[in-house]
């Protein structure tokens, strides 16, 4: 099979899906060649995992084509599940069994050989650092070690396309740079990645395309430059006393105050250099308008979001918030 | 076909070996009918045997009677381990991972059954040992042992499929639970633990057409002699009619799309 042409891995025409009267996915169109990683960002409810579980077979679209390694998913389910590897938000493992017992369990549901079986659960044992706990019950496992073994899982079978639904999500910062470095990896090895994330520097440092998902729809697509270069560059948030200082301020720096929602907060595009720094604050003072506090923010899913739509990611959905706590 | 076996196969070897790691809800499962055993032989069974009529009476013709009855309560409160296990699967995310394999589908669920029904032979072979201790002197002949063990997996291969559907069918793990605990009261609804004809009529009228008195009476009837007429026939239609409910109703519960 070396001397095929690399098609792509997973195409995507028109996909619609909804839950009774509820639009999950309104339309996606997209395409990732084999051997590239692809990043769909957005945030709780855009329907990230809506498209992950169509793609591997979990549910059916409404309408739309999908392929994944050149099979159609609704049509020939079986093809595309020997092509493909997930890995779900929610730890897909065994708890009773132990680390090894669960990936010797994927190697039977493989067919594979007894040497083959053992030999590949050895090797991913290894690599995936889970040498000291293959012994014990998966249910004693940290939350890091679960998502290790829950992707170790799905490579027993030695996928074409992983697809990783949020694969950091309620990690801590330690688990998920090991996390993204064993992605990285698999890269390496010439699989194709699809994954989600709420995180914009996930997807910056592993993606080589993302795309936006906005309720149901791909909003943009790009590479991570390209992308990158659509967001002015992150803010700045002042902190007032009163809603007068509020207003004043807003005023002087001609942005529009912000819905009076009793935070006295105020946000100004901005790139937290010290010289525009100072530049902002001394137009404030020459004002007299006083500022109780200042903190800088860093580009973040909701400037991109921002950027690209216009408007805040998700707006009027509550659990759009918990994206952007992360990013912080 | 083979690779259908084959998984189902692996499924088995899986469920076995969480029987093994969950050892305590098997045991306190299997606690259930020898806990009623023993007190329906040694605090009620003097007096219930006197009331049976014919023979010598007392805890002696006690136990014998009532051992079939308990027998189906092991089998009943087994499969709630069933529906349990069953149910746990359903929240954990491994059920999602299956589907996401090229694997026979319905493998997941016949490693339960098969599990479930061995498990369950086990523990009847543990609780027959316990009634034989306490006094229990079947009659049968190898062949009636043979039969018994029959109508036994039968009835257990039967009531797992419904419990296996029952866990499917439960929101909760709690609720998986619960589904099944009026199988266990079934027996005492029947001819289990006293004649059906010393029941009130409306009573009686329930046991004698409920499923679980034609499998107690042919038990009794296989073990100890007792005459057994239609109710092996009745028996093993009602096997049969609860199997293919509790298969139909589980396979539909698990293709819905979740």
């Amino acid at each position: 099979m070396t001397n095929i042409p690399t098609g792509p891995a997973i195409e995507v025409a028109g996909l619609r899906r909804s839950y009774g009267s509820q639009v999950v996915l309104d339309g996606i169109d997209l395409n990732v060649p084999e051997g590239t990683v692809f990043a769909l960002l957005g945030p709780n409810g855009a329907g990230k995992t809506t498209m992950v579980r169509i793609l591997s077979t979990l549910i059916r679209a409404d309408a739309g084509q999908v392929r994944v390694c050149g099979h159609d998913v609704a049509r020939e389910p079986d093809r595309v599940r020997a092509a493909i590897g997930v890995t779900g938000q929610f730890s897909a493992v065994d708890s009773y069994l132990t680390g090894e017992e669960n990936l010797l369990l994927m190697a039977d549901l493989h067919h594979l050989g007894r040497a083959e079986r053992r030999r590949r659960t050895a090797d991913l044992v290894a690599r995936f650092g889970l040498d000291e706990v293959a012994r014990k019950a998966a249910a004693t496992y940290s939350g890091g070690m679960r998502r290790r073994l829950d992707l170790a899982m799905g490579l027993v079978g030695g996928p074409r396309v992983i697809f990783l639904d949020e694969p950091t999500t309620g990690l801590d910062p330690r688990s998920r740079r090991d996390m993204w470095q064993l992605v990285r990896d698999l890269v390496a090895n010439g699989v194709t990645i699809l994954l989600t994330t709420q995180y914009l520097d996930e997807a910056d440092q592993l993606a080589d395309r993302i795309a936006l998902l906005d309720r149901g729809r791909i909003v943009a697509e790009g590479t991570p430059a390209e992308l990158k270069r659509r967001v002015p560059g992150g803010h700045v948030e002042l902190r007032f006393a009163d809603d007068g200082a509020l207003t004043a301020a807003a005023a002087v720096l001609g942005v529009a105050p912000p819905a009076a929602d009793g935070s006295l907060l105020l946000r100004v595009p901005g790139d937290g250099r010290v010289r525009s720094l100072r530049a902002l604050l001394d137009r404030l003072d020459a004002a007299a308008v006083e500022v109780e506090g200042l903190t800088v923010r860093t580009p973040d899913l909701d400037d991109v979001f921002f950027a690209v739509t216009g408007q805040p990611a998700a707006s009027g959905r509550p659990a759009a918030a918990s994206g952007k706590a992360v990013v912080r | 076909m083979t690779l259908a076996v084959r998984d189902s196969l692996t499924m088995l070897r899986r469920q076995l070996r969480h029987m093994t790691r969950i050892l305590s809800l098997t045991l306190m499962l299997l606690a259930v009918p020898i806990v009623f055993l023993l007190l329906f032989v040694y605090v009620l069974g003097g007096t219930l045997g006197d009331g049976l009529g014919g023979g010598a009476g007392g805890r002696a013709a006690y136990v014998d009677y009532v051992t079939p009855g308990i027998l189906l309560v092991t089998v009943a409160s087994a499969v709630q381990g069933t529906a349990i296990a069953v149910a746990m699967d359903m929240t954990e995310g491994i059920i999602a991972r299956f589907r996401t394999m090229a694997i026979a589908r319905v493998a997941v669920l016949t490693g339960h059954v098969l599990g479930s029904v061995l498990q369950i032979l086990l523990q009847l072979a543990a609780v027959l040992a316990v009634a034989v201790l306490v006094g229990f002197r079947p009659t049968a002949t190898a062949v009636e042992w043979l039969a018994a063990a029959g109508v036994l997996t039968a009835t257990a291969f039967a009531l797992v499929w419904l419990a296996v559907a029952m866990g499917l069918a439960a929101k909760t793990v709690a609720g998986a639970s619960n589904l099944p605990v009026p199988l266990t009261l079934l027996p005492f609804f029947g001819s289990g633990f006293v004649p059906t004809d010393s029941l009130p009529a409306a009573l009686r009228w329930f046991a004698e057409y409920q499923p679980f008195t034609p499998i107690m009476e042919t038990l009794r009837g296989l073990l100890l002699g007792t005459p057994i007429g239609d109710s092996a026939a009745v028996a093993l239609g009602w096997c049969g009619g609860i199997a293919l409910t509790g298969y139909g109703w589980a396979k539909w519960r698990y293709n819905r799309e979740r």
